[in-house]
């Protein structure tokens, strides 16, 4: 399934030349019009990059959000799950790099097979970093009145996040 | 709310540094972000600029179009304010389908497109249309049929069966994106303007 993925962007790519080709258009020309684009466009999102990281990464270093999972730890004993995961949960709309070193530094000490290891991989499947696609998408297009979009994006992950640990319960 | 919560970030993660004696990090870290976030910006670059060249192609030959024609009876559903054969539709359709194929990274210059496209249509540039919302929470539930990053450091950690967690992870997500789409469905409905 894995080697599905990979055959699949050759593939688009492909397509897209050979459509191309069919519909007669100035192929090299068009690419460097949209490349051009493509540079512009990263251009314009560098100031919303660099402020969420600012901010995202302050708070992920100050340790206040694995801190503050680690009285709940005895607890969590019982049901089989150290406090490791919990940061997790609470990371998932912030930062995707972080919930991915805690996913590895899980599968590290746990196994990726175990509960832990399990649930861990669950929720990082489980929805994409909200906070980062808002900066990003909004960024791009000069969105400052960003509406309701943070909350449901939210709601969003808190939905993925109570199915993860739902569904290893059912299903391991 | 965007205001609220990076400043509350800051203050938090600093005065909470002050009182755990945490300090150096924090210090170390308000010099090095601005590195971190130029790093990510470096490596999203080159993919950006390379998609951003295919889709002007699949534009100018029409492949968008018809990618749009395709899936419009099927999104008009999700977005009843984008018309009929919008191009916008056709970068939506080719976002979620590349998304959904765990090449998270691939679907980006795409979703940046729609985005783009969505604001042509736009009457007040700096506010985000409902139709922009419901695709950021497409977006950001981001159902992944394939979670390729996932199942290759499984495999990496010696999983014995690394793909087991396939099936868990399209649940989750589709309860992600289903949940989002729902309040969003009821918070359009209540407040129907743009």
């Amino acid at each position: 399934m894995t080697t599905l993925s990979f055959i699949l962007l050759p593939l688009l790519v492909l397509y897209i030349i050979m459509y191309g080709f069919k519909k007669k258009v100035n192929i090299y020309d068009e690419f460097l019009v949209g490349a051009k684009e493509g540079l512009i466009t990263t251009f314009k999102i560098i100031p919303n990059i660099v402020a969420m990281i600012f901010a995202i990464n302050i708070l992920i270093k100050s340790n206040i959000i694995s801190d503050m999972f680690l009285f709940l730890e005895p607890f969590l004993h019982k049901i089989n799950l150290a406090a490791d995961i919990l940061p997790m949960t609470f990371l998932r709309s912030i930062s995707g790099t972080s919930t991915l070193a805690i996913m590895v530094n899980i599968f590290d000490i746990y196994g990726p097979d175990s509960t832990m290891g399990l649930l861990a991989s669950v929720i990082q499947g489980s929805s994409d970093t909200t906070l980062y696609v808002i900066a990003l998408y909004y960024g791009s297009i000069g969105i400052t009145k960003n509406r309701y979009a943070l909350s449901v994006g939210l709601f969003s992950d808190l939905c993925g996040i109570i199915a993860s640990f739902l569904l290893v319960y059912l299903l391991f | 709310m965007v205001n609220i919560i990076w400043g509350a970030f800051i203050i938090i993660g600093i005065i909470y540094g002050l009182i755990t004696g945490n300090i150096v990090v924090i210090n170390n870290e308000i010099i090095e972000s601005g590195n971190t976030a130029f790093n990510l910006i470096k490596d999203m670059t080159p993919l950006l600029v390379i998609w951003m060249g295919l889709m002007r192609i699949a534009e100018a030959s029409g492949l968008i179009k018809k990618i749009a024609k395709l899936m419009t009876p099927l999104l008009s559903k999700l977005f009843p304010k984008i018309p009929k054969n919008h191009e916008s539709i056709g970068y939506i359709a080719s976002n979620i389908a590349v998304n959904m194929a765990g090449l998270g990274s691939a679907a980006t210059p795409f979703g940046l497109k729609a985005m783009a496209k969505l604001q042509e249509l736009n009457p007040d540039k700096k506010r985000a249309t409902s139709s922009m919302i419901t695709f950021l929470v497409l977006n950001t539930g981001g159902v992944t049929i394939i979670p390729t990053t996932i199942i290759s450091l499984r495999l990496t950690y010696g999983s014995l069966n690394p793909t087991i967690v396939i099936p868990a992870c399209i649940i989750a997500t589709l309860s992600a994106g289903i949940g989002g789409l729902t309040l969003d469905y009821f918070i359009r409905r209540k407040n129907d303007n743009t």
